[in-house]
């Protein structure tokens, strides 16, 4: 099983609901973008998912055993955390925690798996770099590293872009996207429609609680749901480059 | 001088006095002794204390006071029984209140209880019967006294590995029963702390510990240590320095008592 | 250098211990002392060595080891290197729960009740620390709530003791705060073994947890790491430790801190790592201060936490300045 399963799911903060009646089926192959303006419930969505919250309704991932389900799905949250002055290499092998038993030194697969994540992320000249003395761009790029090591079927990432600059966002969605092509399932929540248009092979817009829009991006991003949901115009058209998608203005 | 001395033998000449105050135990003790029935209106709360009383039963027939300036000066007594440790600002406001207080010395030497005995009897008026005790203490001291060449070695051992040395109301106790103070070999003549390595290594004959207090302390656990017990299961033997060891009064005749007993029971195997 | 730490700490520890036999004001010639230990020939020399000396070094090297991993495990925890036992109220409120059982005469009560006593306060101000400075430690939460919780639990402490009706109770008050290993004994050392292996065994389990903590409790949580047991088992484990170490030792501040400091860098900062090399860096380090205080002052009884503080307060200060330069 390497996609997700929503069906009737409801979270809620206090008396309210957050989100209702959602019903979601994601497969493996899929490089799924999660839109919505800000506290639409990205977030939300992905940890009540994992099972980092509680919700209603059904989440093939949350019905996992912790264990089980950290071997399904890698989440990579958005606040970037690096507690302690670890090395690259260390930060990264942290991924691996779920697949080893208790005690258990990481083995020949675990480095295999370290060493691929580091090589699809390019991270191989950073590797006995201390993280926390890393910029803010090169931690995400390591964390980033770190889930894609988990190697897991599901790979869920809090706005993995944010704060990288051009070159690493367009590599980072590269990569997500490869990932997808070959058989994983990647949900990322992101803000950058331009991004999101050109690299996910699938749009879910998150609004009021419920799912606004749901498909491919030519299909999601029309002015009509772009100025209802986003208060936004944009350029949207296909091009011999692929989508563009430039928001241009505030409709009010 | 011969006005003083005129001026001492008019106040003792002046009728005893009446209402007799004692504010320190060891005073409290010499004054049960001696005082005349009705003469003593209260003693030292510390007197009903099992733990340091030496006369327990009788200073139980007597009220208690607190040794502040206020309660005593409401007892209206005509002469107050204080020692040499008694608070000096409760001695002084109790005089400034026109009140007489006698403040006795502490007793460090054996020989000087005799003496001690006969300036409270002074002071109550009853001469004879201080006499008396002290011609009896001095006797049975001298019975219990012993000197023999081969002195046995004993340690004295309180809370906090403290112990004493010449001076000293213990010193004297066991130098009268006939034991040597190793405090002296461990180059501490005049008492102090003996580390408790030092201690086992002095190999003493004799072990004698400060008595316990209620509660817990840290201070005490020295005395209970596995070290100092198996000191005392496999050479030394033990003994106790309780209430009988601390004030310079007859009842050290006890203490002496029991010692020598030890004494005796070691010479003779 | 990260494989070779841990043998060259326990060396460290062996060379230390051996010392900590030698020393002592009875002046024993190492022969005779090791003679005296092993085959037990002499009786004063047997006492000394076996119920004197023996149980001093076996307490330092576990109530060190107690300090040192305590400390690291809850650094790895908060996330946050100011996280101490002492330093933090944990230390003194176990001492507050010592001093009630010995002063109530509950520590009498049953073999084990000093030290469960001292560990029921241990958990008390765990709990009120893990409360106040919420999930995340952050420095200034931390360190006000310790302020708090150790101001309380020494009051508290004085307050006991000068209600003792015991005359020395109330002096002792700087050994509750400060801490000796002076004149324990091997009850004191049956006493505290049991609570601080199974607290050490407890935090060791948990290594890993705190290693997945590094990315924050959400990927922790993602990862498989059960935050709420990692939380039961890390109050647990440290309140074991701490309580047993305070209940026969007293509260010896900094070793917590100052031991997985230095260690960090050279275990490369893994929090897992750090566990087990803190508990052999804390039990060199309380055997090198009960050392030193016999040679500096070998007649009085100078507490370990003056030493400890001495060398620990300015690398505090050092830390906090850190802490607040990096905005934490």
């Amino acid at each position: 099983m390497s996609g997700l399963e929503l069906q009737d799911f409801a979270v809620a903060r206090g008396p309210c609901d957050v989100l209702r009646d959602i019903s979601l089926s994601v497969r493996g192959g899929e490089f799924v973008g999660l839109l919505g303006p800000n506290g639409a419930g990205k977030t939300t969505l992905m940890r009540g998912a994992l099972g980092l919250m509680a919700h209603r309704g059904q989440s093939s991932l949350s019905a996992l055993a912790p264990a089980q389900r950290a071997r399904t799905a890698a989440w990579l949250p958005q606040a970037r955390e690096i507690a302690w002055p670890v090395t690259v290499d260390t930060l990264i092998a942290l991924g691996r925690l779920p697949h080893m038993g208790s005690g258990q030194r990481p083995g020949p697969a675990d480095q295999a798996a370290i060493d691929s994540a580091i090589d699809r992320m390019g991270l191989q000249a950073f590797r006995s770099r201390i993280a926390t003395q890393l910029s803010g761009g090169e931690q995400a790029r390591v964390l980033i590293t770190r889930a894609l090591a988990q190697a897991t079927p599901l790979l869920m990432v809090d706005e993995p872009a944010a704060g990288l600059d051009p070159a690493h966002q367009i590599g980072l969605m590269e990569t997500l996207a490869a990932e997808a092509r070959d058989g994983r399932t990647v949900i990322a929540s992101m803000h950058d429609l331009g991004l999101a248009a050109r690299f996910c092979t699938r749009l879910v817009v998150l609004w009021r609680g419920g799912i606004a829009a749901d498909g491919p991006p030519e299909q999601v991003l029309t002015p009509d749901l772009l100025a209802r949901v986003f208060h936004i115009r944009a350029y949207y058209a296909q091009t011999d480059h692929g989508p563009i998608c430039q928001p241009l203005g505030v409709v009010p | 001088m011969a006005a003083a001395l005129a001026l001492w033998a008019g106040a003792v000449a002046a009728a005893p006095p009446e209402r007799v105050v004692s504010i320190n135990l060891c005073t409290d003790q010499l004054a049960m002794m001696l005082a005349a029935p009705g003469q003593l209106l209260s003693v030292s709360h510390i007197s009903h204390d099992p733990n340091v009383s030496v006369m327990l039963d009788t200073a139980l027939g007597y009220p208690v006071n607190h040794g502040q300036a206020e309660e005593v000066f409401r007892l209206q007594p005509d002469l107050v029984l204080a020692g040499e440790f008694t608070s000096a600002y409760t001695v002084g406001l109790l005089r400034r209140l026109g009140v007489e207080v006698a403040v006795l010395p502490v007793v460090t030497k054996l020989e000087g209880i005799p003496g001690n005995l006969r300036a409270v009897g002074a002071l109550l008026g009853r001469e004879a019967e201080a006499e008396a005790q002290a011609a009896k203490f001095t006797a049975t001291l001298e019975r219990l006294r012993r000197h023999g060449s081969t002195a046995p070695r004993a340690a004295l051992h309180y809370a906090n590995n403290y112990t004493s040395g010449e001076h000293s109301l213990a010193h004297e106790i066991l130098t009268a029963a006939g034991f040597r103070n190793i405090a002296a070999e461990a180059g501490l003549a005049g008492g102090g702390t003996l580390a408790m390595e030092r201690l086992v290594m002095l190999m003493p004959d004799l072990v004698i510990s400060g008595q316990a207090y209620p509660g817990a302390s840290r201070s005490e656990e020295v005395l209970r240590h596995p070290a100092m017990e198996a000191l005392r299961d496999r050479h030394a033997a033990g003994a106790l320095s309780d209430a009988e060891w601390i004030c310079g009064t007859p009842a050290v005749l006890g203490a002496v008592a029991r010692l020598v007993d030890l004494h005796d029971a070691a010479d003779t195997p | 250098m990260t494989r070779l730490l841990l043998p060259i700490l326990s060396l460290l520890v062996a060379g230390l211990f051996a010392a900590s036999l030698l020393i002592g004001p009875a002046g024993l010639s190492p022969v005779d002392s090791l003679a005296a230990l092993i085959r037990g020939d002499r009786l004063a020399e047997t006492l000394v060595m076996r119920e004197i000396r023996l149980p001093r070094a076996l307490l330092a090297v576990l109530v060190g080891a107690a300090l040192g991993l305590a400390g690291a495990a809850m650094q790895g925890y908060l996330r946050n290197p100011l996280a101490e036992p002492g330093l933090i109220g944990v230390s003194g409120s176990a001492a507050l729960g010592a001093v009630l059982a010995l002063q109530t005469g509950f520590a009498g009560a049953y073999l084990f009740a000093l030290p469960l006593s001292a560990l029921a306060g241990a958990v008390v101000a765990v709990l009120l620390i893990l409360m106040l400075a919420g999930a995340r430690g952050g420095s200034i939460t931390l360190i006000l709530a310790g302020i708090a919780v150790s101001a309380l639990a020494g009051a508290l402490t004085s307050l006991v003791l000068n209600l003792s009706p015991n005359p020395f109770a109330a002096s002792e008050i700087v050994f509750w705060m400060m801490g000796s290993l002076v004149d324990r004994s091997m009850d004191h050392v049956l006493l505290a073994a049991p609570f601080i292996a199974l607290g050490a065994l407890v935090l060791l389990t948990q290594a890993r947890a705190l290693d997945a903590l590094t990315l924050g409790e959400d990927a922790a949580a993602s990862m498989g790491v059960h935050l709420a047991r990692l939380r039961l088992l890390l109050v647990l484990g440290v309140a074991s430790m701490v309580g047993a170490a305070t209940a026969v030792a007293g509260a010896i501040g900094f070793v917590g801190l100052v031991v997985p400091h230095v260690l960090r860098p050279l275990v490369g900062a893994r929090p897992s790592a750090l566990l087990p090399a803190s508990a052999i860096g804390g039990a060199a380090l309380v055997l090198m201060a009960d050392i030193a205080v016999r040679l500096i002052l070998p007649e009085r009884d100078l507490k370990l936490g003056v030493l400890t503080a001495l060398v620990g307060a300015p690398l505090f200060l050092h830390l906090i300045y850190k802490t607040r330069a990096q905005g934490l």
